[in-house]
Parts: C-alpha cells; structure tokens; sequence
C-alpha cells in the first residue's frame, strides 16, 4: 500500500469515527453510560500516551503523571472561571487574585505549558536517576504537588482544598475526541521523527546511545518536558469532564491507573494505549458496574458475594491475571494500522485457501 | 606553520593518562600517539587496563590524572582533586594542578569525529538493523524539535536515509535490511557495530575487541574489512585486541600495557621481539 492511500485510509477512519460519535450522539440519550466512557476513555487515552512516550518510548519509569494532571487541571480552572462567578467560588478567599478569564482552548495549552515547566525544573535534579529511584522521586513530586495545592496560604489562588467550579465545561463527546487526537497525532509525529529514534535508542541501550552522541541528559529532559505537557492538558480536559476539581482527585492511585492501561496497552505501543484505556475506563465505569447490585439475580438465582465494592475486587483479579499471564498487553509494541489489518486477514484468508489446497491434494 | 604540521598529523595524543579506581591504578600514566591514517593496537593481558584506556579517550571516565588531545585539541585534562589528592599514587601529580579540568561527555566526544564499537556488543535490540545505523545519524541533524515533529526536514531526512542504505550496501549488510540487530549471527552484528560507529562519519574510530567471540574464519574477513574500511572511508583506527593474528597482520604499531604501565611500543615486529613483552604476555602464545 503506498503512503497516499494510507492517507486516504487513515483520514477516512477518522471521519467516520468523528460521524459515528456525532450520530450516536443524535440518536442515544445524553445520560448513557457510553458518553461517560467515550469521554474520559478520550482523556485517559491522551495521558497513557503521555506516559508510554516516557515509559514506553524513553525507558524513563516516571510515575509523576497526576502530579501534572492536577497542574494543567488547575491551570485550566482557574484560567478560565468567568469574573463574575469567582467571588461564589473563592467565598472564603474575597474572590481570589486574578479576576479575568481566558478562552478555553488558550487556558487548556497554558495547562499544557505550565506542567511542562515544572517536569524541567523537577527534571534538572530528577532525570540523573535511574529507574525505580526515578519513579520513587516522581510520586513524591506528585504527592508534594498535591498537598501544596491544599495549602490555604495559597487560597487566593487554588481556592485551598475548596471545590474549583463554575468553569467551562464540554457539551459534545466530540471535544475530548478532537482535542486528544490532536495530541496524539502530535506525540505519534514525534515518535517516528528523528527524536524519536533518539528516545527509542536510548531506551533499548543508554551507553550505546550516548557513544552514538546523542546527548543523554538533554534527549531525557525534552522526552520529559513534552509528556508533562500532554499530561497538563489532559488535566486540563479531565477537569472540563469532571466540573469541579479539587486537589484531593490526584492522587497517587490515579497513576497506577495510568500505568495500568499503559501495561495493558502494551509498553511502546500508542495504539495499544487507547485501545486498553476505553476498555479499563468502560470495564471500571460500566460493564462491571453490576458487580456492585447487590440484588443481582440470575432467573430466580442470587449470585451470591455481590455487595457495594465488589467490583473493585474482581477487576483487581482481572488486572493480576493480565498482567502475570499477558505480559506483552493488548499490542505489544505493535501498532495498530489499516495496512496491519489488511495483512492479518491476507493471512487468514490465504491460510484457509492453502489449507484447501492441501486438503485437495490429500483426497 | 609547517612547524604544526608533525601536530595536525598527530589524530590522537594520551598524556601521562593516569586512572585510579580508590586505591588500584587501572591505568599508570600512559602516553601514545595514534598518526594521522594509522592501525594502532593496544595489546596487554587481562585487566592490563586496555579498556579503561579506551573509556578515557570517549569520555565514559574522566582521568584522574593527565590530558587527551585530539587533532592537536586539547578535549580532555584532569588532575587530581578532592580526596582523590591525598589518595592519589600515580606519578606527574601535580603537573595538570591548576589547568582547566576538560571532562566531556561520551555524546561530545562522538561529536568531534571519534566513533567506537563496545567489546560485548551493544546495538539498540528492538530495532531493525536499518534503524540501528540511522538512529547514529541523529547526531549531525540540523532539524530541532520542532521542525523534526511537523516534518520541515524532510529533506535532511531523506538524505539520513539515502546515507544509511549507501552504508548498508558498502557493509555488505543489504540483505538483512529489516531484521531486527539481535537476530542476526554474532560475525555480522560486529559489522551492524561498525556500520553504526561508521555513521557518525568519524574520522578516528575505536574497536574495543572487535574480533571477541570469533573463530579463525569470522577473523580473517574480520581483518580484511578492517583493512578495507580504513582506506574507502580514510579513518585511523585504534582498537584493542587479543587475536594476535589479526593484531600482527593489520597493525602499523602496537603498543603493550601491562598492570596499567607501558611496557613497549613499535612495529609488529618489533613488539614479537621485544623480551619485556614475552615475558608479559606473548610468552605463552610462542609457545604453541
């Protein structure tokens, strides 16, 4: 297949995807529980990416995500509260400091920006470290960044640990759709540039790299800075989802929820990313939400165990098996693409027809 | 200037080197020359201190003591300092005491025109032996992120690729294009090592055993190619190696280290003779 009908193949997906949101939105009530996932499977995608670029595509094992999700959420929030409604919101702080907002997607990049500027400046003493000390430093970063933003010194600012609310939120499932694949086309851009064979080299052989000259401190801190700020405008769009904000959200479990769709996805693989994270976000917010009923019947049967919580227990177990018996995840470090989907049903057609072949031949 | 000539025809220099690991001496003040075009070998028996040499000059370690020039430029100078000033036992200590301390990183030193190949092998394993030497090409990019990400140097991009299949077709490595490094037979990674190393379009490049692990035969080509890169892409070439036929076939001079001291230094021939080194380490090879 040459590059122009690849082209052609991949926009035309992404139209009728677009069309396919657009006429589902149409047509199904708005409170279904497939907006809910379609929605923060869009975010979600756009921060497991964010990581993979680290993790999968640099071998930085950072766990630091959250901690820039809550900076480009607030960013976003307080940027964007109209004047008007802030004196409601910051009640016990006189209306705040600042007293003007910006448009939407402008405070989304500032989001964006100001993430990025803390992972370069927690990025200057971090990235010597290696592995499990570099995750370790990370979370404590996340953890840090967390509790500062609860302080009430800091009230006129971040509202203390009060709700952020009032800001603009999104209508259409299509908005995080359009936002994240933009991002994501741009991580993907840059994963097959010449930096990004930089990022991959220095995954697979940090010595070798180096020898090569590429230049290890600087190639770690730009892979660093530029998943911070898709992860701040991931923050940014998850608040958008959520409404209201507050600090306390961002917690160190939703990095391992990151990471989890990350390792399911396959480390190394976008693709994989946000095919496993619309299935983690549907499997904790949907489809095993029944486990949760404790009246649950099977014609005249009560399946016994089902309380409030159980849910949690059983993904748990889903995610052990996963990941002791399915370690490679959904993809691998494959990707996902037209020309991979013609070849695997070449393949499957053509080994039936051999098969027949020979099957021919025996009789 | 001719009076500089005998400099700029002098590609690399080592300095009264000296490495101290804590209370050992890896290498004991050491001084070389490698000329401009030439094959030098340093030769020496295990723990001889080859390869600390060797991560001296690419900027892996900083010396404790002693200075690297390369091209008549000085990119390397220590001298002893903190606790190493009182532990140290090396000789000339305090003869760089003073100067500017010269400490680049592995990735300047490639920069300036020094490529080299790692003893046990070290390619990038998940990628194709294609992507293995345009990943080396990364260096002379002139395209920043920016332009990198929206595609603005498709044209220094299409000539990274164009020089990376020109080199796949002089290394003789065409036909295994899209297999992925680690699949391929130990002879023909040393060669993906070299092709990579070649890349950087160095002027000097370093072999750190490149004939480890090789039987007779793989050695012999080994040889030849070494011979015949050195003339299609004009290098100079310094390498260790422990293969003393290949070492006495290809070399214009070996130099001979043992227990971090230089113990002799000449022609081939020269060096088979020469007692100290018998006694140091071809004593056991004579005899076969």
């Amino acid at each position: 297949m040459n590059k122009k009908n690849k082209l052609i193949w991949n926009v035309s997906l992404i139209v009728a995807l677009l069309v396919l949101l657009f006429v589902l939105e149409q047509v199904m009530p708005s409170g279904s529980m497939l907006f809910t996932v379609l929605k923060k499977g869009a975010i979600y995608a756009l921060v497991a990416v964010s990581m993979n670029l680290l993790n999968g595509f640099t071998g930085l094992f950072s766990l630091g995500q959250a901690g820039f999700m809550l900076l480009g959420a607030y960013t976003y929030a307080i940027l964007t509260i109209p004047p008007e409604s802030r004196a409601s919101v910051y009640q016990y702080y006189d209306g705040g400091i600042i007293q003007f907002a910006i448009p939407v997607p402008l405070a989304l990049i500032a989001g964006g920006l100001i993430a990025a500027g803390f992972a370069f400046l927690i990025g200057l003493p971090v990235l010597r470290l290696k592995s499990d000390y570099l995750a370790i430093a990370t979370l404590g970063f996340a953890e840090i960044i967390r509790a500062v933003f609860q302080w009430d010194k800091l009230g006129p600012l971040t509202n203390g640990s009060n709700l952020l609310r009032s800001f603009p939120t999104f209508q259409s499932v299509l908005y995080p759709f359009i936002v994240s694949g933009i991002c994501i086309a741009l991580i993907v851009m840059l994963i097959n540039s010449t930096y990004g064979r930089a990022f991959k080299a220095i995954r697979d052989d940090e010595i070798a790299a180096e020898a090569m000259g590429i230049n290890l401190a600087h190639h770690k801190r730009l892979a660093f800075v530029i998943s911070s700020f898709f992860a701040g405008v991931s923050g940014g769009l998850l608040a958008m989802y959520q409404t209201t904000i507050q600090a306390s959200m961002f917690k160190s479990a939703m990095t391992y929820e990151i990471l989890l769709i990350v390792v399911i996805g396959g480390i190394g693989s976008v693709t994989g990313s946000c095919i496993s994270s619309f299935l983690f976000i549907a499997c904790s917010e949907w489809w095993l939400r029944f486990l949760d009923n404790e009246n649950f019947y099977i014609g005249s049967f009560h399946v016994p165990l089902l309380r409030a919580g159980f849910r949690k227990v059983v993904f748990a177990v889903v995610i052990m098996a996963m990941v002791l018996f399915y370690r490679q995840g959904i993809m691998g470090t494959k990707e996902f693409s037209v020309e991979a989907l013609q070849n695997l049903f070449r393949k499957i057609f053509l080994r039936k027809s051999v098969k027949k072949a020979g099957d021919t031949h025996e009789s | 200037m001719s009076h500089e000539k005998k400099e700029t025809d002098t590609v690399l220099k080592l300095e009264n080197l000296t490495m101290q690991f804590g209370g050992v001496i890896a290498v004991d003040n050491v001084s070389l020359e490698v000329g401009k075009g030439e094959i030098l070998s340093l030769i020496g028996p295990n723990g001889a201190g080859k390869t600390t040499a060797f991560n001296m000059v690419t900027g892996v370690y900083a010396p404790t003591n002693g200075a690297i020039y390369y091209k008549g430029e000085k990119i390397v100078q220590n001298t002893p300092q903190g606790r190493m000033k009182k532990l140290y036992q090396g000789e000339n200590a305090d003869l760089y005491a003073g100067k500017r301390v010269i400490a680049p990183t592995p990735d300047k030193i490639t920069k300036l025109g020094i490529a080299r190949t790692f003893q046990n092998i070290r390619l990038f394993k998940s990628q194709t032996v294609f992507e293995n030497i345009l990943i080396a090409k990364h260096m002379r990019r002139t395209s920043n992120l920016f332009t990198a990400t929206f595609r603005l140097n498709a044209k220094e991009e299409a000539q990274m690729r164009q020089e990376s299949e020109e080199l796949l077709r002089i290394m003789e490595l065409e036909d295994v294009r899209d297999e992925l490094a680690t699949s391929l037979p130990y002879g023909k990674q040393r060669h993906l090592e070299i092709a990579r190393a070649l890349a950087t379009k160095p002027e000097l490049l370093l072999l750190d055993e490149p004939a480890a692990g090789m039987n007779p035969q793989e050695t012999l080509e080994l040889t030849q190619f070494i011979g015949r890169i050195r003339g299609e892409f004009g290098l100079t070439i310094f390498m260790i190696e422990h293969h003393m036929d290949l070492v006495m076939e290809i070399s214009d001079r070996i130099h001979v280290l043992d227990f971090g001291k230089s113990i002799a230094e000449g022609k081939p021939d020269e060096v088979r003779n020469d007692p100290r080194v018998i006694e140091a380490y071809l004593g056991g090879a004579q005899d076969e």
